[in-house]
């Protein structure tokens, strides 16, 4: 319960960062700030107190597992948000070279 | 120590670095401080049993920050003063998001507690999964056998997500000149 307080607070710190900031490097980092707080929250959704990690060894039953589900879709969320950053860096790159600057309320002229 | 005490620990310290990186004014700094976020989460899905999502968490990492100081580290960065309505902004973007957090209080009670999760479907996977796909590794027979259409898709999605990357990235601008006339 504390812990997906916790982390419920991570995901809100990254809202308000794309609410107020103006910078875009700001927003691309709190966007990536939310996407760690979900996948986390995600994991934590499936912990088993006392269990241990979903592989076949020697004398380890699947009783006694973790559940492994949502990490097996975690692990394509986190693969998917490294393509997400690379194309935000390089919309804010081309934003820079053509406006010389990242504040976004100076952005006005969104043309093509 | 239980996990859950770790838990805590990390996820403090991630809150922490977090607020550190949104208002630090110099950006390299705020980028190093988002490093500590994502080798934060990749320490809890050590500790949250989860060795594949750590290991790839840690060189998602490490590439999220090549790729964000190689973009950025050459920019002129000039932070603006804040102005009025920035301040009102602020504050009332921190009092709704409080509010929000109050009420959203009710909901993580009725969650299940931590720990005991609601294992049905996995059930399945984790009494067969062995059998069916023939993977020591639960995980894997999930990604490469259960759900390898979603594997599919999410390989669809990156490809494309480079694609728009580099395509946006090597666009000449048509109207430069224009541009930087009218500003």
């Amino acid at each position: 319960m504390t812990v997906y307080l916790l982390c419920f607070i991570l995901l809100l710190v990254g809202l308000y960062g794309i609410i107020t900031k103006r910078d875009l490097i700001k927003i691309i980092l709190s966007l990536g700030i939310m996407g760690y707080a979900a996948n986390l929250m995600l994991i934590l959704f499936g912990y088993k107190s006392g269990a241990i990690y979903p592989i076949l060894e020697k004398g380890v039953t699947p009783e006694i597992m973790v559940d492994h589900l949502p990490q097996a879709l975690v692990l394509t969320s986190i693969v998917i948000e490294l393509g997400i950053t690379a194309m935000l860096v390089a919309l804010a790159v081309r934003l820079f070279e053509k406006y010389k600057t990242f504040d976004i309320t100076k952005i006005r002229r969104l043309l093509g | 120590m239980p996990v859950e005490t770790w838990l805590i620990f990390v996820i403090s310290f991630m809150i922490l670095g977090s607020i550190v990186a949104l208002e630090l004014k110099d950006i390299l700094s705020s980028i190093i401080a988002i490093g500590i976020v994502g080798l934060g989460v990749s320490v809890s899905f050590l500790f949250l049993q989860a060795p594949d999502l750590a290991i790839v968490q840690f060189l998602f990492e490490i590439f999220a920050l090549i790729i964000l100081v190689r973009a950025f580290i050459k920019k002129d960065y000039h932070q603006e003063e804040p102005s009025r309505v920035n301040k009102i902004l602020v504050g009332v973007t921190i009092i709704t998001l409080i509010a929000v957090f109050l009420l959203s209080v009710n909901i993580f009670k009725s969650l299940p507690a931590f720990g005991k999760p609601l294992m049905e479907t996995s059930e399945y996977y984790l009494a067969n999964g062995a059998k069916d796909t023939g993977s020591a590794n639960l995980v894997t027979s999930i990604i490469l056998d259960y759900r390898a259409y979603d594997t599919l898709g999410e390989v669809t999605v990156l490809f494309t997500a480079i694609l728009g990357a580099l395509t946006i990235l090597r666009i000449k601008s048509r109207s430069k000149d224009s541009v930087e006339e009218q500003l």
